[in-house]
């Protein structure tokens, strides 16, 4: 497996070390909208278009597939092997998978975000293996003089049936090149899945053991130097000075200078330091002294931003989905309950901290970090740095974490900036405090439910939320729009069994720069949502696992139900313990989960078990969505009753690790995860798992204690 | 700036460092080994960790002035070709997400092995916590910890 290679189209079959004559699928994209063609390679030059998504298949028989999305944890690169071995009937060890540069012409969007690898391709990757197939099957049945049908393919050879006779793959790609793709295939039915469905161990796990994993803070260049940039403390300040003295006189040190920071178009000011050594830059930067103009902005503390929300929220909102009449069908209702809940900003605090080299030449830019959305760092340091699209290259190596946070590109302008000022190829490195303490953060947020019921369905349900929007912190954007993510998380049933509903948001507007956090807004949705529906449960007299089966009439969720209540026993839990269950949907997958906690000796919360029940439909490989489930409830364990991010005059309260307390192995409760089997489309894996376990866990405690919690986090040893 | 002989995995390194380099920059950028990481710069979540005399530091508190002359051990160390039982064990139990703690995790968990051949779950909880995993593999790495212990004494009985 060659997996650290960064390459180009024109590179490719060079680089991967291909020999001899080669098969080459891919697709064309003609333009948005448009049906994407499955074409050969030689069809694409002769047209004169370029392919995207493309495997090869070379005269030795190995096949190369260009991964164009990030690989931080999840899996993506087992798992596109995995589909492609499956149709192309070959061992996945044949698999050889590297890594796709930043190019948006080619790729369409590559930002890893919306838990969408798998479910944005796997039906273009079946279609391409099993072209590929067709064409090595029909150019052996030629060899042969025989019909096609007479043929199959198992194992990177093709046989035929009576004779027993073999041609590996190798053997056939000089003919089959010469084929045209056929216009239909036949896909597996997944009942014979030989390679998908399984637990097949990652191809990349190796080399995370021995430590020759390449991260972006392990990427080295000849003549490369080190910055690292002392930003404002508040969130907005012009630099009014600055001296550096001081700092030019650190050995190593070779330049002081300022430098701009891209926030959502805001550009915000920085001093960097440059240096031979990441030690030295270090030192320079506790030297320097920049005085700073921040008196333009407002210096918020979470007091403050709490208590805007908490007013906001009972105002007016911006409605984003209703229907019937919600404040009619509550007025009259007998049986009604209102409630706030409120959750933190939080830190992404990937343990890679953000970090990237950038190497900017007069008619040139190379990229290389860690790094969700490399088509966006391409196309904003175009526009930046005023060079064409394919003079910007931007290279994906493998990411310490990213939940959301390393799709963003102020990191990567920042190193270009201060490379292109000191003309070498320049690494900057964000400490931990930089990092924990620069945003962008998951948003706070505050939310008012209220809603009834009546012979123990629910009636009315309405829930505002106040925050700040993540998608209007650009400079002109229209603030008076609605958040189209203030049902995210929601279940789609209730939407037609409850009668009158309301849904919208009441933004709020502050310096601080917001992003997405591992399942965006249903992160911190899914906390009001189930704990209200708990309450609602509650109030109806019924058993919470029943009243959210009478309201979620459909089949694919009356089965997850079932599930989870036959392996957490539900039915037969014991009184000494509590026991609470949410379920959400995220991105195209739907989970439930139930959590059991008791009471220690003494008198503390502890929570005994989790189980996880996983719907994310069409799927690849279940030791992976089990892997991504125990990390999702263990981070959302972290946010839920560890760490959260204070603001106080305008600056981040925690800074590292020793107050932004992470949950660590003593936390964490055993964990069983389940997949459900089913051929519904695929839907996300890295982050679904992550919303219910927060009401699960408060409506356990709820249930064991009497005690109901509605603001996060909260300590377990104080509950 | 001063001179300082270090001796990584058994091969010696001549360093030119301020007294007060962490021994964690040192190994990263002089001497080029990256499987050590930089995780939080105060020991709090035990990603740079290293072998000193065989115990477990945290490499980026500690200054290159005072390590000379001591036998220092990184993940590089453990083996190169992922034979060393841990390195099994955590292939095994497929610990990994996306990786970066894990040279930290790995170092940790041999030094807790060799010291105690059969660690319960107490043991593992109170060798284990001060490394930060946010992928948060750590049900796995507990797995692993046993399946590695088991690894160990089968080693040692067809010996």
């Amino acid at each position: 497996m060659e997996k650290q290679k960064n390459i180009s189209r024109r590179n490719f079959i060079k680089l991967s070390g291909m020999t001899g004559a080669v098969l080459t699928l891919g697709y064309y994209m003609p333009a948005l909208g448009k049906e994407s063609e499955l074409m050969k390679m030689e069809t694409a030059e002769s047209l004169g278009i370029e392919l995207n998504a493309w495997i090869s298949i070379d005269a030795s028989g190995k096949v190369t597939i260009v991964n164009h999305r990030a690989e931080m944890g999840q899996g993506s690169f087992q798992s596109v092997p995995q589909i492609i071995a499956e149709e192309l009937e070959v061992d996945i060890n044949q698999v050889n998978i590297v890594f796709g540069k930043g190019n948006q012409k080619l790729y369409g969007s590559q930002v890893t975000g919306g838990s969408s690898t798998v479910r944005g391709s796997y039906k273009k990757l079946l279609r391409l293996s099993a072209s590929a197939r067709e064409m090595l099957i029909e150019s052996a049945a030629k060899k042969w003089g025989v019909s096609s049908t007479e043929c199959f393919a198992e194992n990177g050879t093709v046989i035929h049936k009576s004779t027993g006779k073999k041609f590996g793959y190798g053997e056939l790609v000089q003919d089959a090149s010469k084929l045209e793709p056929p216009k239909t295939v036949v896909l597996k039915n997944p009942k014979d899945y030989k390679v998908l469905r399984k637990p097949l161990p990652r191809q990349d796990t190796p080399l995370k053991t021995n430590g020759k994993a390449i991260f972006g803070l392990d990427k080295k260049l000849p003549g490369m130097l080190y910055a690292i940039v002392e930003r404002s403390p508040r969130f907005e300040s012009k630099v009014k000075s600055f001296d550096d003295s001081q700092a030019l006189k650190v050995p190593g040190v070779k330049y002081v200078l300022k430098v701009n920071r891209d926030v959502f178009d805001n550009m915000r000011e920085g001093v960097a330091v440059v240096a031979e050594t990441t030690w030295a830059a270090m030192q320079g930067r506790k030297v320097l002294k920049v005085e700073w103009d921040d008196t333009a902005f407002p210096h918020h503390s979470s007091e403050q931003l709490y208590n805007t929300m908490r007013e906001k929220v009972k105002g007016e909102m911006i409605s984003f989905k209703t229907q019937g009449n919600v404040t009619g069908a509550f007025a009259k209702a007998e049986k009604k309950l209102e409630a706030m809940y409120e959750t933190p900003y939080e830190s992404h605090s990937c343990m890679e901290p953000l970090n990237c080299v950038a190497h900017v030449t007069a008619d040139s830019c190379e990229i290389w970090g860690p790094i969700q959305g490399p088509d966006w760092i391409q196309s904003n340091l175009s526009k930046h740095l005023n060079m064409p699209m394919e003079k910007v290259s931007v290279n994906m190596t493998f990411l310490g974490g990213g939940f959301g946070r390393k799709a963003f590109t102020d990191y990567p302008y920042e190193a270009a900036m201060i490379s292109k000022e000191v003309k070498a190829p320049v690494q900057v490195i964000w400490t931990r405090e930089d990092d924990m303490t620069a945003g962008p953060f998951r948003p706070g947020m505050v939310y008012q439910c209220k809603g009834s019921v009546a012979d123990g369905r629910m009636t009315s349900f309405e829930t505002k939320m106040a925050g700040q929007n993540m998608g209007t912190q650009n400079p002109g954007s229209d603030k008076s729009v609605y958040n189209d993510n203030a049902t995210e998380g929601f279940l789609e049933p209730y939407f037609n069994t409850i009668p009158h509903y309301s849904f919208g948001d009441v933004p709020l507007e502050s310096p601080v720069p917001v992003m997405w956090w591992r399942s965006v807004y249903s992160s911190t949705n899914a906390f009001a949502f189930e704990s209200f529906i708990d309450e609602l449960s509650q109030q109806a007299g019924k058993d919470p696992l029943d009243f959210r089966r009478q309201h979620l009439n459909n089949p694919r969720y009356q089965e997850l139900i079932n599930k989870l209540e036959e392996v957490s026993g539900w039915k037969t839990r014991g009184k000494n313990s509590g026991y609470g269950v949410a379920i959400t949907e995220c991105f195209s997958s739907i989970v439930g989960e139930v959590v059991k906690v008791s009471k220690k000796a003494d008198g503390k919360i502890k929570i005994d078990k989790v189980w996880a029940v996983m719907d994310c439909g069409w799927y690849v490989n279940p030791d992976i969505i089990r892997a991504q489930v125990e990390g999702s409830i263990i981070m959302a364990l972290g946010a839920a009753t560890k760490h959260a991010t204070n603001f106080a005059d305008g600056k981040a309260v925690e800074k590292n690790f020793d107050t932004y307390k992470m949950p660590r192995i003593n936390d964490t409760p055993e964990i069983e995860v389940h997949v459900m089997d089913n051929e519904e489309k695929a839907g996300g894996v890295g982050e679904p798992g992550l919303p219910p376990f927060t009401p699960a866990l408060t409506n356990a405690i709820f249930d064991l204690t009497g005690n109901r919690i509605r603001k996060l986090p909260f300590n377990l040893d104080t509950v | 700036m001063a001179t300082y002989k270090l001796k990584i995995n058994g091969k010696s390194y001549t360093v030119d460092a301020d007294p007060k380099t962490p021994l964690l920059w040192a190994i990263r950028d002089s001497i080029g080994l990256t499987g050590t990481k930089y995780g939080c710069g105060i020991a709090q979540c035990g990603a740079c960790t290293v072998h000193l005399n065989g115990t477990p530091v945290r490499s980026c508190s500690l200054p290159v002035s005072t390590v000379e002359n001591k036998e220092i051990t990184t993940i590089e160390g453990i083996s190169e070709d992922n034979s060393h039982p841990v390195q099994q064990a955590w292939i095994a139990e497929q610990v990994p997400q996306c990786g970066y703690c894990q040279s930290g995790q790995i170092m940790a968990a041999t030094a807790l092995l060799k010291r105690n051949a059969n660690p319960t779950d107490k043991d593992i909880d109170i060798a284990m916590q001060g490394h930060i995993c946010r992928c948060g593999t750590y049900p796995r790495i507990r797995k692993a910890i046993k399946t590695a212990s088991q690894l160990m004494s089968q080693k040692a009985s067809t010996k």
